[in-house]
């Protein structure tokens, strides 16, 4: 992964000084609250519900084994122990006190970590690939690219005030495995016909209250020019993006009601001018960058290690979680495993600081000492031997990390909700919770296979449920908390929007809602055929009949 | 007198900015919008001190061909969160080619210093009643946040990569 060099440390210890003695003013009263929001919000700070809450970047989902342990300390130290990891790979604090949060930030700085540019309206933190650089379908390695894009939105002085906040992915893999979809720019590595590097670029997607699908504005710009090309996107968006109401502020908006042609000939007229300056990449740079991503000292290893093959037949469960957690790799012998954090009774994405120790023991014994985190808000160790998978498993069991669910109904995305956000129509942690307790049986839920359920507590969209197979949308209806569902919608590369089915429900008829449209599915499916795939070829209809007459049904039972 | 951080030194000042809404342009060395630099463009074209201010939706294009006969271009920040002004700086000073003083006006403060200079701007103008002479003084520490940024702006057109020999991989 990339090590810092004496620039990269020192721009993040000027940082933590800068923002100390920000946070120093602004305790005196030098700094007003208006004055001072944007400047925490820049590092990461949130004012919450119950307390500050603290997001901190990882750079598109890669963490060391020592960080990982800085991570767990950091929570003991100055939160309640735990952490959650939130649908764009980064971490989040949920209750740090104010002052502390300088320290935090020096703590982590030791450790090449930060929280710069994880909110606010400025580019934010890039995520990509989970699986960049092991992935069998991956055409070129992600993560040089997003790391020196990482570098150049990095204090950006042009565009730290943007109308909105701006989010950026990077994918280098024939599945798109980094929503690239549903980012303000997404970019798609590819090789023109010559076989050079270069991105496809998309513009203008993202979810929230307007959920709009990206669109292509250029099928390939080469890899030179990458940082001018997206420097022109962002200068015609920070001059000409609405700034009079920022449910309209963010770029989908102006890719909108410029078309995407008109909006592309504006880019390229901005474009004309900065292309093939001092911003151009060069061969050497990128070799600098590309030189932290080689490939760990793989051993030469058979495809398939007998051993492991063994304790597949021997142990069902064992066999059960391999099935689900265990994903290829590219080099023989190896594999990546997905540590689950979807556990029923814990929120998503939440992990607690005994667990991180563990993990980065685990990383060091098993995986080069690396772990990544995932969209779908999992945890990775991407280079595991087979013959190692069995006592992986055994320890991740007993820690509570090793169910086996990934991509399964349980494995839902879902954002903090009514428990500890402040715009939160409604909960979506109990939802998400009574989901998995009415699915409780495994067998069960291996036999519904891959289906992908995204909870939001409100339309600001955290939690994808307009891209979620299943989504569940927290309204309020008369100061009660109500649940809309949505059906058909898909991340990757055939991203689509959910359809409501209709009327929304009480938090209580959840788990039935979700049980009736799993029965038509059942029902429906054609052998091997996946949920989306079946919603897809029959619509919403036969599910909406089954739920709002199910539903009719019980209201006359209590109504006697 | 009103101050103003020319250069990175607290200086006084004696340009008068005129509302947006002037009419009129009294005499001494003013900055006056826009609209009226359009509107009254005979009247001022011989006229020594003279500089414009632009308002965040306003473009630098529309004075790019007069620049040279203007001492200041001013570009206003209604509100600092209004972000519109750091591409009209940058415009200004790599599109039209401006070499003379460049000013922010208006909600300008000093947590912004740095990108603003990175800009292009040479001059910052914080509102009067702001800071204190101490604390305008203290706030010239901002101006050096970040010894040595990431990328190419307008004070430093190139990227660290090319201005210095970065490390690799550590052993
Ligand atoms: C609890 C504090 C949080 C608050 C106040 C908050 C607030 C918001 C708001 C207002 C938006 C919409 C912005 C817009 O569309 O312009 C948004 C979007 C988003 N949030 Fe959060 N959020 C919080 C936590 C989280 C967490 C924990 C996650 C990850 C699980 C998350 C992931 C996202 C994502 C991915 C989007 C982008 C959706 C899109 O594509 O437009 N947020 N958030
Ligand atoms: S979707 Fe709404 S409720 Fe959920 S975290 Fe985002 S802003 Fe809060």
């Amino acid at each position: 992964m990339y090590r810092y060099d004496a620039f990269d440390q020192r721009i993040v210890d000027e940082r933590v000084a800068q923002f100390s003695d920000q946070t120093n003013r602004y305790l005196a009263g030098e700094l007003n609250e208006d004055e001072y929001r944007p400047l925490r919000l820049q590092n990461g700070l949130y004012i919450q519900k119950q307390a500050p809450m603290l997001r901190v970047a990882v750079p598109y989902g890669l963490m060391s084994a020592d960080q990982l342990r800085r991570i767990a300390r950091l929570a003991r130290d100055y939160d309640k122990g735990y952490v959650h990891f939130s649908t764009r790979q980064n971490i989040q604090f949920n209750w740090p006190a104010l002052e502390n949060v300088p320290k935090i930030l020096a703590e982590l700085a030791e450790v090449e970590m930060h929280a710069i540019q994880t909110s606010g309206n400025c580019i934010r933190n890039f995520t990509s690939d989970p699986y960049a650089g092991v992935a069998g379908d991956e055409a070129i390695d992600p993560r040089p690219w997003a790391e020196i894009l990482r570098q150049w939105a990095t204090f950006h002085p042009e565009f730290a005030y943007l109308p909105r906040k701006f989010k950026m992915a990077v994918n280098g893999a024939a599945e798109d495995r980094a929503v690239i979809l549903c980012h303000d720019i997404g970019l798609d590595l590819v090789r023109n016909e010559a076989g050079e590097t270069g991105f496809r670029v998309l513009v203008g997607g993202g979810l929230g209250r307007t959920p709009i699908i990206g669109k292509e504005i250029s099928a390939f710009v080469p890899w030179q020019d990458i940082i001018t090309y997206c420097e022109a996107i962002l200068r015609v968006y920070n001059r000409f993006g609405r700034r009079d109401n920022m449910y309209k502020a963010r770029i989908k908006i102006l890719v909108q009601s410029l078309g995407i042609e008109a909006f592309r000939e504006q880019v390229e007229a901005e474009w004309a001018h900065s292309r093939g300056g001092p911003s151009t990449l060069t061969e050497a740079e990128v070799a600098r960058v590309s030189g932290h991503f080689v490939d760990p000292s793989y051993a030469a290893l058979p495809a398939e290690d007998a051993g492991h093959r063994q304790a597949l037949a021997d142990n069902k469960a064992f066999a059960a979680w391999a099935k689900r957690n265990v994903r290829a790799h590219k080099q023989p012998g190896y594999a990546s495993v997905v540590l689950s954090l979807k556990k029923t009774g814990v929120a998503p994405g939440d992990i607690s600081s005994d667990q991180l120790d563990l993990v980065a023991d685990w990383a060091d014994r098993f995986s080069f000492g690396e772990v990544r985190s995932t969209h779908e808000q999992n945890l990775v160790l991407a280079d595991v031997r087979q013959s190692d998978l069995f006592a992986v498993w055994q320890a991740a069991r007993d820690a509570g990390l090793a169910t086996p669910n990934i991509g399964l109904l349980t494995d839902m995305i879902c954002c903090p909700g009514g428990d500890f956000c402040n715009l939160a129509n409604a909960k979506s942690i109990p939802v998400a919770e009574a989901i998995q307790q009415r699915f409780d049986d495994l067998d069960y839920l291996h036999d519904i296979g891959d289906i992908e359920i995204n909870i939001s507590g409100c339309m600001n969209a955290c939690g994808h449920h307009h891209v979620g197979h299943i989504g569940i949308l927290g309204v309020d209806k008369n100061g009660q908390e109500w649940y809309q569902v949505t059906i058909g919608g898909a991340q990757g590369n055939t991203a689509s929007l959910g359809k409501v089915i209709g009327p929304s429900f009480a938090r209580a008829e959840m788990p039935d809602v979700i049980a009736r449209i799993i029965e038509i599915y059942i029902e429906e499916r054609h052998a091997d055929e996946r949920f989306i795939d079946t919603a897809r070829r029959i619509g919403i209809e036969p599910f909406k009949t089954r739920v709002y007459a199910d539903r009719e049904v019980k209201k006359k039972v209590v109504n006697g | 007198m009103a101050k103003l951080i020319k250069n990175g030194k607290v200086v006084d000042d004696n340009w008068q900015v005129l509302p947006a809404d002037a009419t009129e342009v009294p005499a001494g060395p003013v900055i006056v919008p826009l609209a009226l630099w359009k509107s009254a463009a005979a009247e001022l074209a011989d006229r020594g001190e003279l500089g414009v201010w632009l308002a965040p939706d306003e473009d630098p294009a529309e004075i790019a061909p007069a620049l040279s006969g203007l001492d200041v271009v001013a570009v206003a920040f209604p509100k600092f969160a209004d972000g519109r002004g750091y591409s009209t700086a940058a415009l200004l000073r790599t599109r039209y080619g401006y070499q003379g003083e460049l000013r922010a006006i208006g909600d300008v403060l000093r947590d912004q210093f740095f990108y603003l200079t990175r800009c292009g701007f040479d001059a910052l103008q914080p509102q009067e009643a702001r800071y204190t002479s101490e604390q305008l003084e203290a706030a010239l520490a901002s101006l050096g946040d970040f010894s040595e940024p990431y990328q190419g702006a307008v004070d430093r057109a190139e990227p660290v990569w090319r201005r210095h020999a970065r490390g690799g991989v550590p052993a």
